[in-house]
């Protein structure tokens, strides 16, 4: 049977495709640093482990050199395998995002594996695979791609999510996030399975080909919806957000900031591509979902913050409610405001991920200190940190979006694209979102409260010393967080040029 | 263009900002070294104001933006930075600059609990960067970010340095401004649509008003209204303010009150008129009634205060509500007046929160009631007392008068063309609603001076008690016998003055007059008052032709 279908003609003799080495030098250098790590780890003596994360950090920045030498090429697109993977300035954006953040990850994450006797080899050769997950999942155009770079980022982020393994919060953390998420999986292959049936390719242009508004098979729809669905759990949107709290609060503190700012941002990108390849004419479906999902996350998130005692879960909602933002201007994805939507969306990742990583750079930094993750053990932390205590206020500042941070470009940007579609539906949006911006100052400047205007809580005002690979991140995240508030153009500037 | 000087504006603005800088560099022990700096900063920066107010052109040019810079700053969304100067905004931006120098001289032996002036000059320069900026933007967005820029800065002064229950007040501060700039900058982004998402350029919007259609402009308005009516604060966006003027420090009391309120006013006439003209008509009788609202509750809510800051805050509601007034009659006249009033307001109530700090400061109470007689303790600063209060009530000859008086004179004649107008007997209602108001006002702050400053001294003020009621003569003998203490029972002098046992050196040597940081900051106030007062025209010259340009878009009204 086998050998007569081989025989016969109808298996084409196989070619390799034609594939262009340049635009996937990312992805290779990055596969060359796993590989590295990997290695280095077997020869490496228990006190010479610390080589390892060096590896990884120059490994990242050596993975950006072609982005930059790919972005000045002057090509607009370079297609491969078919269409199902596309190197674009789109692409080139968010992956050097990704691998920027990989970056600060590795910083964080340094001291916290030494002191913490953590493995370190498998630690960082999972991290780097999960980063090379997020960057193929900037360029894939195709379901089957999106699906194997989706599995590829999240199966190593289950078992580092659990690498506290001696702590039952910890698995408990990995447990709950790798069932859900593989739930979240079967859901969305489910909905894969029916676009593909629907239109008889897996191809993301082609199907967008095939999905018009008002024409639609129940079937596509369904698959619409399920494939959403799916990655609504990958950004924690609600209702499908359940997971994240327990999760970031088990997790060790660089892998939430990790979760919570990279793991997100590869859900966003693959909803944009199937978005606006996929379903650009499939508005009619997506967009009342997103918006409704955007509105009640935002909401949500921020209520439950509210109520929050320990950081980190605050910082669980607030990254929650945050992600609805995000949403915000994908539910008018699709109409005039497409190009809009899509410069809100990546300039919010940009700016997010500078600020939120900024924040848990400073969590780690006091907690090493204090040994808590409770709110009040912030108390007075001007006092005796007054460096770090300027960088909270100005990520969180940055996160409740008051200029002159970050933040307030994010936010701007996200109404603008909403209120340009110019429906009644876009300005209900932003006002929902105004309001939500004013809620996320209750806890925000809380956590501003206890730093200033609260006193130590045990008296204890040793200052904090803090690793020289920690300052690094907290330079980067507060130079970028402030110089994105200031001259935005450094990031809108993309605008023009980033189309899909 | 280096003959135009506009490079001064930058400078003026971006100034504070430099001196932050150095001070980073300082270690917080370095307490003189940081209070020099920052007070050099702002002094070099008024300067810099000066020079400007020096190079403006005067005369029909006054109504010109002048050292008008336009510059790229986001392209992609097609904001700029675009900063100028005109008469209205001109006497705002002199006066944000010359309040932050005075509060930082005043601080120089004044700062608040907790005390670490470094951060506390640090905030204060910060918000001098966003006051200034405020007033010379001339782009939505670059205006918002001003705007906000200053929130922070204050939150932090009130709820780091200031009173019993800071933490609330300024969190209740912040979370109603930030919801009114929240749907402010909302409104922004639809002006910018709805005018065909060309520019956020005020001169762009200016001239396309009429691109929108009424109905749609009102809610827009609505969103602008609610930012500015929060900051202003009008009634019944107002509560945040009593509570944030009397937890904060008097440093943030005087800031807040002589510049931060005026944000709101200022923008209602910057930018939700003339952009909004259609809709300023249909929410100009709106705002006039909620302007008299607050006048006549600012000022029965004065009368009911004990405290004295607290009577202030309130009494800032009441004109805040003749500004109001005069704004929402969208004549000539009455924004005049409303600048004016704006200014007057500043120097009158930013001094009154000065000597209500000074007073704190001596007697450890602003309780209304435990005063008495200070006249005879303090008397220069009894007097300074009574002065800002005659020209808070609107005496004739000191400058609150010429904020008053002519805004109740305009809603006699609201405004008119030939296609719209405003409704005659509803404004002129409202004008003599607003006439018994200065009654009410002329009531509470007269009655305030009476009972703290004439009559012979209370024990609070004489020096025999402290603010707590303890007898401070028998401070020996209450450490002693604590149990048994009844301050009624002992005659007053019973006991000679006791010395050290509970810390309270002779009560009577802290209790000294006006001091010299105090007269420093305060002069220049005072000659403000006076000279705004005795010779209003100085200004109104300056304003009238501003004020004229920014109604042009009103007057150009068809009623289509």
């Amino acid at each position: 049977m086998l050998s007569t279908l081989l025989a016969s003609d109808v298996v084409a003799p196989f070619s390799s495709p034609k594939i262009d080495y340049h635009a996937l030098a990312p992805e290779l250098v990055l596969a060359g640093v796993i590989v590295a790590v990997l290695l280095a780890d077997l020869f490496l003596e228990e006190s010479k482990k610390w080589v390892l994360s060096t590896i990884a950090g120059f490994g990242l920045l050596a993975a950006f050199i072609p982005i930059v030498t790919l972005a000045v090429s002057g090509h607009r697109a370079r297609s491969m395998f078919g269409g199902a993977y596309v190197v674009d300035t789109y692409s080139l954006l968010v992956k050097g995002i990704f691998l920027l953040a990989g970056y600060v990850v590795v910083l964080l994450s340094q001291n916290y594996l030494e002191e913490g006797d953590y493995y370190q080899g498998e630690y960082y050769f999972l991290l780097l695979s999960s980063i090379l997950g997020m960057v193929m999942m900037g360029s894939s155009r195709d379901l089957v791609t999106i699906f194997v770079s989706l599995e590829f980022l999240s199966i190593p982020a289950y078992m580092l999510a659990a690498w506290r393994k001696r702590d039952l919060k910890s698995n408990e953390a990995g447990t709950k996030y790798y069932l859900l998420g593989v739930f979240a999986s079967a859901v969305m292959l489910y909905g894969m399975s029916l676009l593909y049936g629907d239109t008889g390719t897996t191809i993301l242009k082609g199907i967008g080909a095939k999905l018009q508004n008002g024409s639609m098979s129940p079937v596509a729809v369904l698959g619409i919806v399920f494939v959403i669905i799916g990655f609504a759990f990958k950004v924690s949107a609600v209702p499908f957000h359940n997971w994240a709290p327990d999760t970031y609060q088990g997790a060790p503190t660089p892998i939430t900031a990790f979760l919570s700012v990279a793991s997100k941002a590869a859900g966003f990108v693959a909803l944009i591509n199937l978005i606006y390849v996929a379903f650009p004419h499939g508005g009619d479906v997506f967009q009342p979902m997103i918006g409704v999902m955007a509105a009640s996350t935002m909401t949500l998130g921020n209520v439950m913050a509210l109520r929050q005692t320990n950081i980190v879960r605050m910082l669980a909602y607030s990254s929650i409610s945050q992600g609805g933002f995000i949403l915000m201007p994908l539910a008018v994805a699709g109409g005039k405001s497409s190009g809009n939507a899509l410069t809100a969306i990546v300039t919010y990742l940009a700016v997010y991920a500078a600020t939120n990583l900024g924040l848990f750079a400073v969590i780690i930094a006091v907690s090493r200190k204090t040994r808590s993750g409770e709110v009040s053990s912030w108390g007075g932390l001007f006092s005796y940190a007054p460096l770090l205590g300027v960088l909270a206020t100005a990520f969180l500042a940055s996160l409740a979006g008051i200029p002159p941070l970050g933040g307030w470009v994010a936010k701007f940007g996200a109404f603008r694209a909403v209120i340009t579609s110019g429906t009644n539906w876009g300005y209900a949006l932003a006002i929902v979102g105004a309001v939500n911006s004013v809620i996320a100052f209750g806890y925000y400047g809380s956590l501003m409260r206890e730093i200033w205007m609260k006193p130590v809580p045990d008296g204890d005002t040793a200052p904090i010393r803090t690793p020289s690979s920690l300052n690094a991140a907290l330079m980067i995240c507060g130079g970028a967080t402030l110089a994105l508030g200031v001259v935005p153009g450094i990031i809108l500037r993309f605008s023009d040029i980033i189309k899909l | 263009m280096l003959t135009d000087h506009n490079w001064i504006l930058t400078v003026g603005v971006f100034l504070p900002l430099a001196g932050v800088l150095i001070m980073l560099f300082i270690p917080k022990e370095e307490e003189s070294l940081n209070k020099a700096i920052a007070i050099i900063t702002a002094a070099v920066t008024l300067a810099v104001g000066i020079a400007t107010m020096a190079w403006f052109k005067y005369g029909s040019d006054s109504s010109k933006l002048q050292f008008h810079v336009d510059v790229a700053w986001i392209p992609a969304i097609k904001s700029r930075y675009i900063i100028g100067l005109d008469g209205v905004s001109m006497p705002l931006y002199i006066l944000s600059m010359v309040i932050t120098l005075l509060v930082m001289i005043y601080s120089w032996d004044h700062i608040p609990e907790p005390g670490n002036a470094k951060a506390f000059m640090i905030l204060m320069l910060i918000l001098q960067t966003g006051m200034a900026g405020t007033f010379v933007a001339q782009d939505l967005i670059l205006f918002f970010v001003f705007f906000e820029v200053v929130l922070l800065p204050m939150y932090f002064m009130i709820g780091v340095w200031g009173g019993e229950q800071r933490q609330y007040a300024s969190l209740k501060f912040f979370l109603y401004t930030m919801f009114g700039s929240a749907l402010m900058l909302v409104a922004f982004l639809a002006l910018f649509f709805q005018t065909g998402a060309q520019s956020f350029s005020l001169e762009y919007l200016y001239a396309h008003s009429s691109m929108i259609s009424t109905n749609v402009a009102v809610w827009i308005f609505a969103g602008m209204f609610v930012g500015f009516a929060v900051k202003v604060p009008m009634f019944p966006f107002h509560t945040w303010l009593p509570d944030a003027h009397t937890q904060a420090p008097t440093q943030g009391s005087v800031i807040l009150a002589a510049i931060l309120l005026k944000l709101g006013t200022y923008g209602f006439i910057r930018i939700a008129i003339p952009t909004l003209p259609q809709a300023a008509v249909k929410w100009a009788p709106v705002i006039g009634v909620l302007a008299v609202i607050g006048i006549i509750y600012g000022a029965l809510g004065c009368l009911a205060q004990t405290d004295m800051k607290r009577l202030i805050a309130f009494s800032s509601v009441a004109h805040m509500g003749f500004v109001m007034l005069g704004i929402s009659t969208l004549t000539q006249f009455g924004i005049n007046a409303a600048v004016y009033g704006m200014v007057a307001h500043g120097l009158i109530t930013g001094m009154l929160f000065f000597l209500a700090g000074s007073i704190k400061n001596r007697y450890h109470t602003l309780e209304i009631a435990k005063m008495g007689g200070i006249l005879k303790r303090i008397p220069r600063l009894g007097w300074i007392l009574g002065m800002c209060a005659m020209a808070s009530l609107g005496l004739p000859g000191l400058a609150g008068f010429w904020g008053e008086f002519p805004a109740i004179l305009s809603a006699y004649s609201p405004f008119h063309n030939d296609y719209v107008h405003l409704s005659q007997p509803l404004f002129r209602t409202l004008m003599v609603i607003a006439a018994i108001g200065t009654v009410l006002a002329a009531g509470y702050l007269l009655w305030m001076f009476q009972r703290v400053a004439f009559g012979e001294a209370s024990p609070l003020i004489a020096g025999d008690v402290d603010a707590d009621g303890n007898d401070l003569h028998a401070g020996a003998h209450a450490g002693d016998h604590a149990g048994d203490h009844l301050v009624g029972e002992r005659g007053h002098g019973a006991v000679p003055f006791s010395v050290g046992a509970a810390g309270n050196a002779d009560p009577h040597a802290e209790v000294h007059d006006v001091g010299i940081f105090e007269w420093i900051a305060w002069t220049p106030l005072l000659i403000g008052i006076v000279v705004l007062g005795a010779y209003p025209d100085l200004m109104f010259k300056v304003l009238n032709g501003s004020v004229t340009k920014l109604l042009a878009p009103v007057q150009a009204l068809t009623g289509k």
